[in-house]
């Protein structure tokens, strides 16, 4: 009619084709630098000297179990916190709107912003020393940050970061529990159901979707963690992300840097893969 | 049985009540759990440093703008601001000038390949671009584009723009093919018809989307602190020097990183549920 069909068959290819361009030049070609940086040696022979380099580095596996500790903490602590909020928001009690507010506050922050304002609150001269001085709990300031006191710092950015992320959770789960028709909930208690029954058998099947993609995203997450951890722990609690920072901008060991970034990839890509398998499978069966 | 119709009935103020205080009580605890560290930064960031520095002083009650002068003046604060505004304005002009005609295909067409393209969308989302600083900056390097603001935000173009596609992709396929093809009839061409018709129809949604990007670009700080030695953008500024500064001058670093960003969710409450939930999945 007003197009031919030449260009039916080719305008969306076409209209694509920017897109396909940038992402060529922008991800594949740093891409193979990236296997050329950690592949390739020196003399321009094919080695696995910075793999094996990493491997023999008790940093990088001190990195790898800090990232992992920090996951299996942080992660779970957020979906749950978010998934509690999310399930409070959605009765829609008098005045939610308020709170869907106030807790979408924090949602745009940056990590380093988190950091600074968790700084704020538990350095030495902090709001929360400061509060414990003057009700006499303590009688010197405890410190958070610091040489030899790793421990601590862990749970103040596991805290700073269930914080700052537990809105983005609660963002996708809210979403997820209002697009539950109410005529489910109606006909669980025609048949009589309780208050639990129709939580495990209605509402959690039917937000498992929001559920399992919020996992995923935080999961990924989780692996770049990195401006938080920097600022408030700097290398005592050694990360991937943070590694590779420190490695390319302090150091100046690209090679090293792409190792530890590659690793990153690997696992990120790992995750998502049996992540879209899992998700696949239980969709053809249904 | 009377009794235990009386008891129910008697029962269900009490329940009702006690509902009533729990949802309050919850209510108050987000309130408090979101809120404090926001007025905490805010009461610091003010707080003269001699209030600050003594210690059986909790709440100051001396206060100065001085360090936000100092931050903004002395210290390049206003100079990375800017660079930072530069990086979040040119970000969202590259995703959108390479991404909408995407989108546009994604909403508009039926073709093979479709759903793989879309699916290469959403996995290129799972993938960590913060990696890709590195060889960029040895690419960069070679090109001249090192400690430029267009090296960033072309960084950060390659963050937001799968994100850009899916969520403009959805808005368009929102603004109904017909005035489009009603406009074409009437002798306009394909693209005028989609300049002159359905952009402005999709242009609040659009914002939105643009809003995602700048959120996403204005908080990024990996790449920019790599890519970056002297053009920094303010949160790769602070990464690199909060830390080395004295306490006062973090916490309005933190004030001034923090407080647009809450303004700006402010602004965009209405659209947070419906969109971003879609399309933070």
């Amino acid at each position: 009619m007003l197009s031919g069909r030449k260009e039916r068959i080719w305008t969306p290819y076409l209209l694509f084709l920017p897109t396909l361009i940038f992402l060529a030049v922008f991800v594949g070609y740093p891409l193979l630098k990236t296997f050329g940086l950690i592949f390739i040696s020196e003399s321009g022979k094919p080695s696995f000297r910075n793999f094996i380099t990493l491997m023999q580095d008790s940093t990088f596996w001190k990195a790898l179990k800090y990232t992992l500790l920090f996951l299996f903490t942080i992660v779970p602590l957020q979906v749950l916190l978010a998934f509690l909020f999310a399930l409070f928001v959605n009765r829609r009690f008098k005045g939610y709107m308020m709170i869907l507010y106030i807790i979408a506050l924090p949602l745009a922050l940056s990590d380093v912003s988190a950091a600074l304002l968790s700084y704020n609150i538990f350095t030495s001269h902090g709001f929360l020393n400061k509060f414990l001085l003057k009700l006499g709990v303590v009688e010197i300031p405890i410190l958070f940050f610091g040489l030899g006191l790793s421990s601590r710092a862990f749970w103040v950015i596991v805290l700073t970061e269930v914080w700052r992320a537990t809105p983005l959770v609660f963002v996708i789960l809210l979403a997820g529990l209002q697009v539950i028709s109410k005529d489910y909930l109606e006909a669980g208690d025609v048949f009589g159901f309780s208050g639990w029954q129709k939580f495990f058998h209605l509402t959690l099947p039917m937000v498992m979707p929001s559920l399992q993609s919020a996992l995923l995203i935080r999961t990924l997450f989780a692996f770049k963690i990195f401006g938080v951890v920097w600022l408030l722990a700097g290398r005592d609690l050694p990360v991937l992300a943070g590694e590779a920072y420190y490695n390319q901008a302090e150091l100046f060991n690209p090679p090293i840097a792409a190792t530890y970034g590659f690793v990153i990839v690997i696992i990120c890509t790992l995750i998502s893969w049996a992540y879209i398998t899992i998700f696949k499978s239980r969709y053809l069966e249904e | 049985m009377e009794n235990l119709i009386a008891l129910k009935t008697n029962r269900i103020p009490w329940a009702l009540k006690i509902r009533g205080v729990l949802t309050i009580l919850v209510a108050i605890f987000i309130g408090v759990w979101f809120l404090t560290p926001l007025v905490l930064i805010t009461i610091s960031a003010f707080a003269s440093p001699r209030d600050y520095y003594q210690i059986e002083k909790v709440i100051p009650t001396h206060f100065t703008v001085e360090h936000f002068h100092a931050l903004f003046f002395e210290l390049e604060g206003w100079q990375a601001m800017l660079n930072s505004l530069k990086v979040v304005g040119l970000t969202i002009l590259f995703s959108f000038t390479v991404g909408l005609p995407a989108s546009y295909a994604l909403s508009r067409y039926k073709f093979r390949g479709k759903s793989f393209l879309k699916l290469s969308m959403l996995a290129s989302r799972m993938f960590p671009v913060m990696i890709l600083a590195i060889p960029l900056l040895i690419i960069y390097m070679k090109i001249g584009l090192s400690d430029t603001i267009y090296g960033v935000a072309l960084a950060h173009t390659i963050m937001v723009l799968p994100l850009i596609i899916l969520v403009s992709a959805s808005i368009l396929a929102s603004v109904s093919v017909d005035y489009e093809e009603a406009a074409m009839i009437f002798g306009l061409s394909r693209i005028h018809a989609f300049l002159k018709i359905t952009l402005p129809l999709a242009l609040p949604g659009l914002v939105a989307s643009a809003i995602l990007a700048f959120i996403i670009s204005w908080n990024e700080v990996f790449i920019a602190t790599i890519l970056n030695l002297t053009n920094r953008t303010l949160p790769a500024h602070i990464f690199r020097s909060a830390m080395d500064s004295p306490d006062y001058f973090k916490f309005t670093a933190g004030f001034i990183m923090s407080i647009p960003a809450v303004i700006f969710i402010f602004f965009v409450r209405k659209h947070l549920v419906t969109m971003w939930g879609i399309s933070l999945k």
